[in-house]
């Protein structure tokens, strides 16, 4: 498969002030400084302009390599000439969120006013004003309506607010694994994650900017969050009931089982590219998430323009197919054009990047649909 | 795609422009067809993964789930037509999907298998068997349909629920049988409408 070979982060500042971003909450923020990469050529008309959004844990870097990385960005597969989102033909565009830490401001930025990392002073954000942020890049890219926005778990609650907050300027949504709203089980998830953090001692009130930061808390963060993403299945087939190194348990409390190393190793590389503040901010975020907060689905829609593609996977329980059902019934009540697939799979919520050939057929196929 | 008597006869009764639901699509041949031959704005249910790829290969709408769920989520009169090409006999209550179909669409096209052709006729009463045809390929333990009903069974059907049958053909390879359908027609094409 071809490779989009080196590719490079860029940044844009927006909301100078005093044109500062008011957020949901009624907090004004600014300035704020976008990451982002594009793949792919712009074309002349900027007719054929995508917009990935990513998840919790994802960046701006989407796919191709940067210098000297051994690993390419995280939907490599999905992204690049003759892929799923065909970087021959479209001009692909993907942003870090509001609130990260991958070179978007956020919570490790630091505040202009103090001259020090915001940490806790920085402002709760929310998915919205995540997408407010994106549609501020897409003005500064000069593009005026995206052929699709896409994305899965968070991003595909960004690709979903998309559609109700800018419904003229996007074609088509691409919606995978997520869901409408956060779920009792969902916030559940996460508030265990973010009490891990917040009770690391060394987490300090989220005021650790000058110290080596706190590693225990996110670690376990994200070892419950790899838990959630997986399947039982998985899990199975990856790991069983293996020992590390042992002929026998040992009958002590070191580690016996592949599984526990492998979710130590995942807990322990995380902080190495994740700030606990930002995971805090964003998954409260995600926790706020509600698009039928303030009146039904039905309504929310009533002005969504675009087309739909809606995927989720037989194995995802964090986020299962059934949770969208009710999207996928008042996207047809408004009359929407809609179409829906889900693909057998034992991976768990990562399906969503790993399962390749199912989502690239619908995806490719989607795209090259003539829009009336 | 080859030619399609029965096909034909479905795009044959669909006015040009018309709206299309089409439960239980498959491939989306059928569908294709009427957006080619008449322009019609349609859309798909199917509930096998591997035929919704085929459909989204040939550029249609389709929603992935059971006829009897998915239907329930349209608004009364959504659609000119809702086609159920060989899907009737597959669903678990097809009562229900036909009156819901009436619901949702000012007129439903129903084709179904003859299960009273004179092959399966004979194979009943000569062989004892349950009829395994060339239209009707499965084996008893096998075969994806779960209701057994002939031309004549569904003409009664509709009667019986005061449904109006608005058009009626019979045809069996490509040929339209007009003597005795109910026993040598294998298909069975029906446009229904609900006064």
């Amino acid at each position: 498969m071809d490779t989009l070979g080196t590719v490079k982060t860029q940044q844009v500042t927006c909301f100078e002030p005093p044109n500062l971003l008011t957020l949901k909450s009624g907090l004004k923020l600014g300035p704020i400084t976008i990451a982002y990469e594009t793949y792919g050529t712009l074309n002349q008309d900027k007719s054929n302009a995508i917009l990935i959004c990513h998840a919790l844990s994802g960046d701006a870097h989407a796919a191709g390599f940067h210098k000297d990385d051994k690993k390419p960005g995280w939907w490599d597969n999905m992204i690049g000439p003759n892929k799923a989102f065909d970087t021959n033909k479209y001009f692909v565009i993907c942003s870090n969120v509001l609130g990260g830490c991958k070179g978007t401001t956020g919570p490790s930025s630091i505040n202009p006013e103090t001259k020090k990392p915001y940490g806790l002073s920085f402002p709760v954000v929310t998915i919205k004003d995540m997408v407010v942020v994106q549609k501020s890049l897409i003005d500064h890219l000069g593009i005026k309506k995206l052929h699709a926005v896409a994305g899965g778990s968070m991003g595909g609650m960004q690709v979903l607010k998309w559609s109700v907050l800018y419904p003229n300027i996007i074609n088509s949504a691409i919606v995978i694994a997520t869901n409408t709203g956060h779920t009792a089980q969902q916030i559940a998830f996460h508030e265990v994650g973010r009490h891990a953090i917040m009770t690391d001692p060394k987490w300090n009130n989220g005021d650790y900017y000058d110290q080596k930061p706190p590693s225990i808390g996110i670690g376990l963060a994200r070892m419950i969050g790899h838990i959630t993403y997986m399947s039982d299945e998985s899990m199975d087939k990856k790991f069983g009931r293996q020992l590390i190194n042992k002929e026998r348990v040992g009958f002590d409390f070191s580690q016996d089982f592949q599984v526990e190393s492998y979710l130590k190793y995942r807990g322990d590389s995380f902080v190495q590219r994740f700030d606990p503040n930002s995971y805090l901010y964003i998954s409260k975020a995600l926790d706020y998430f509600n698009l039928s907060e303030e009146e039904s689905l039905e309504e929310v829609f009533q002005d969504a323009k675009a087309s739909f593609l809606v995927i989720t996977f037989t194995s995802d329980w964090l986020y299962p197919t059934h949770q969208l059902k009710s999207m996928i019934k008042a996207l047809k009540i408004n009359d929407i054009d809609v179409s829906s697939c889900e693909i057998k799979s034992s991976y768990g919520h990562d399906s969503f990047l790993i399962e390749v050939d199912g989502q690239s057929s619908l995806i490719r196929n989607f795209l090259k649909r003539e829009r009336k | 795609m080859t030619y399609r008597l029965d096909y034909e006869i479905i795009a044959d009764f669909i006015k040009p422009n018309s709206r299309v639901l089409d439960l239980g699509c498959g491939d989306g041949d059928l569908l294709s067809l009427l957006k080619e031959k008449k322009n019609v704005r349609g859309a798909g249910i199917e509930i096998n993964e591997k035929a919704v790829y085929r459909c989204m290969e040939k550029g249609l709408t389709v929603v992935h789930g059971d006829i009897d769920a998915e239907l329930l989520d349209y608004s009364s009169k959504r659609f000119d037509y809702i086609v159920l090409y060989e899907s009737l006999q597959q669903v678990l209550n097809p009562k229900k999907v036909i009156l819901e179909s009436l619901r949702v669409g000012k007129k439903v096209i129903v084709a179904i298998p003859n299960f009273c052709h004179i092959n399966g006729r004979f194979q009943v009463f000569f062989k004892g068997n349950v009829p395994v045809t060339k239209k009707l390929p499965d084996q008893w333990y096998s075969t994806p349909n779960l209701k057994f009903l002939s031309i004549k069974d569904f003409q009664s059907f509709c009667d019986h629920h005061n449904i109006i049958v608005e058009k009626k053909r019979a045809l069996s390879r490509n040929q339209e049988i007009t003597f005795w359908p109910n026993l040598f027609a294998h298909v069975g094409i029906f446009q229904l409408s609900k006064s």
